[in-house]
């Protein structure tokens, strides 16, 4: 168990290397000729105007809240499914009744109109 | 791997079995990190052309090498050459950072991924789980590409990866539970081990919600609404140059043969065909063949759709995610687990008739339900006209 989260560890190594070893390549032999023009915001013809970094709208704010609900929801099921063989009929029935919440919260958001994108 | 491990010992025996497992971690990581996002990017991105030439009625890239097949060592070259550009105001260590993190990201999937009989790197008792989490840094990636570009393009496109990459989620975590409890395992070789049928056969609905949703989650066509070019440039990546968007790139195909190759593992068998096991040599480098063509058809198929779907809008995505592919997956996991309940009658294949029948079931409430909601909707519309005329 042990040693195979020691490769994992072995890969996170490694695959940090082949970006930051190609960076450094390009870094050796790019050519390096700035200037303000080149270096500013990109735009589409019009000059960008004002902060960029704002308050931005709240709706994926409700759809991120959303998403931590059935986020939980899954890490509550997984292990209930990989046990799922050997249990007795009342786990099941218990689990249906956890996800039929869950749809109800669903449809409830639904409802509400937090899946509406403005 | 635990074969190759063993041998180590044996042929060479100072060595000792802590020794050797290391050596062969390095190896097998070298190989995972180095060569393959080598020949996969090269490979499928040519392949990619080609097969979007042919869906365009076009010829594809014929100019560099032999029908064209240089055309990805030009593109590197290009890309190593090209000089990088960082916009002033960027919030640089960030900036530099997010094509490091989206990169490895997508490696790291490939830790779990059996792709010959006995060979996969970590084959951990929460394998799928894994996938799952590891995925999730390639959203942080979006998110400070687009934030440290202070880009207000590169912004909305990083708010749009983040909103549309968590509405899919879910529904592949639906479409993994499914195969969980068919295969009463997390554990990725057990899954494979499981499937004497492939689920894909039995499990059709769970297999579609899976593809679909990785498209989604790879941001390619129809879903690429994280680097729309006709509304935000390029999205989250627009201010990045030369090779910093080459390790997106990068990333971007190797998380389409990482996200490929899952499916393949969970529905069509993984590396299982006739005469491939762990016994001989033969038997694992044809499991090794037929791992690769199983991944390729489904990547075949995603280019497919690309080659031939528009575009959708963003409200579009985010509802057929939330009020389709989520129910859907709800619906699914309650009466796959019914029919797993269901006591056996006669032979042990009935268990997988059972199943087939608890997907078309779901297929079927899931499509009326749409039915129904669709006409009520269409009407309340239609009386709303004539009310007001």
């Amino acid at each position: 168990m042990l040693s195979e989260f020691a490769f994992v560890g072995v890969l996170v190594i490694f695959a940090t290397l082949l970006p930051v070893a190609g960076l450094a390549v390009a870094w050796l032999i790019r050519p390096k000729k700035p200037n303000p023009i080149k270096q500013s915001t990109y735009e589409c013809g019009i000059e960008a105007r004002g902060e960029t970094w704002v308050q931005f709208r709240a709706c994926y704010y409700i759809f991120a809240l959303l998403f931590v609900v059935f986020d939980v929801e899954a890490a509550f099921l997984l292990p209930w499914a990989v046990a799922y063989q050997q249990l007795a009929l009342y786990a099941v029935i218990e689990a249906i009744i956890f996800v039929a919440i869950l749809a109800y919260a669903l449809i409830y958001a639904w409802r509400k109109g937090a899946l509406r994108w403005i | 791997m635990e074969a190759l491990i063993n041998w180590l010992v044996t042929t060479f025996p100072p060595l000792s079995e802590g020794l050797a497992r290391f050596i062969v971690y390095v190896l097998y990581s070298a190989v995972l990190a180095f060569v393959a996002p080598v020949i996969i990017v090269v490979g499928y991105t040519y392949m990619e052309r080609k097969v979007l030439a042919r869906i365009q009625d076009r010829i594809g890239p014929n100019r560099a090498g032999p029908l064209g097949l240089f055309q990805g060592l030009a593109d590197a070259i290009k890309m190593l050459t090209k000089e990088d550009v960082t916009p002033v105001c960027a919030d640089r260590v960030v900036f530099n950072l997010a094509p490091i993190l989206a990169t490895m990201a997508a490696i790291l999937v490939f830790a779990v991924l059996p792709v010959a009989p006995g060979v996969i790197g970590a084959d951990l008792q929460a394998g799928i789980l894994y996938v799952v989490a590891v995925g999730a840094l390639g959203e942080v990636a979006a998110l400070m590409a687009g934030w440290s570009s202070r880009n207000k393009f590169a912004l909305l496109g990083a708010f749009r990866a983040v909103a549309q990459l968590i509405a899919y989620e879910i529904p592949i975590v639906l479409a993994i539970l499914v195969v969980v409890m068919a295969a009463g395992s997390m554990q990725m070789s057990v899954i494979v081990a499981a499937q004497d049928v492939p689920f894909g056969l039995v499990l059709p609905v769970a297999f579609l919600i899976f593809l679909v949703a990785s498209i989604a989650e790879i941001g390619r066509s129809p879903f690429d609404l994280i680097e729309a070019e006709s509304e935000i440039v390029a999205g989250f990546h627009t201010e990045y140059s030369g090779m910093k968007f080459a390790f997106f790139f990068i990333g971007e195909y190797m998380h389409l043969f990482a996200s490929a190759g899952i499916a393949t593992t969970l529905f069509l068998g993984g590396w299982r065909g006739p005469f491939a096991g762990p016994d001989s040599w033969f038997g694992v480098l044809l499991g090794f063949i037929y791992f690769v063509i199983k991944t390729t058809a489904v990547i075949w198929v995603m280019m497919w759709v690309r080659g031939t779907l528009f575009r959708i809008r963003i409200d579009h995505l985010l509802d057929f995610a939330w009020k389709f592919l989520v129910p859907l997956g709800l619906i699914l996991v309650v009466t796959v687990a019914v029919a797993l309940k269901l006591p056996v009658i006669g032979a042990s294949s009935s268990r997988w008739v059972a199943l087939l029948a608890a997907n078309l079931a779901a297929a079927l409430l899931m499509m009326l339900s749409v039915s129904v909601l669709a006409r009520r909707s269409r009407s309340a519309a239609l009386r709303e006209v004539a009310g007001v005329e």
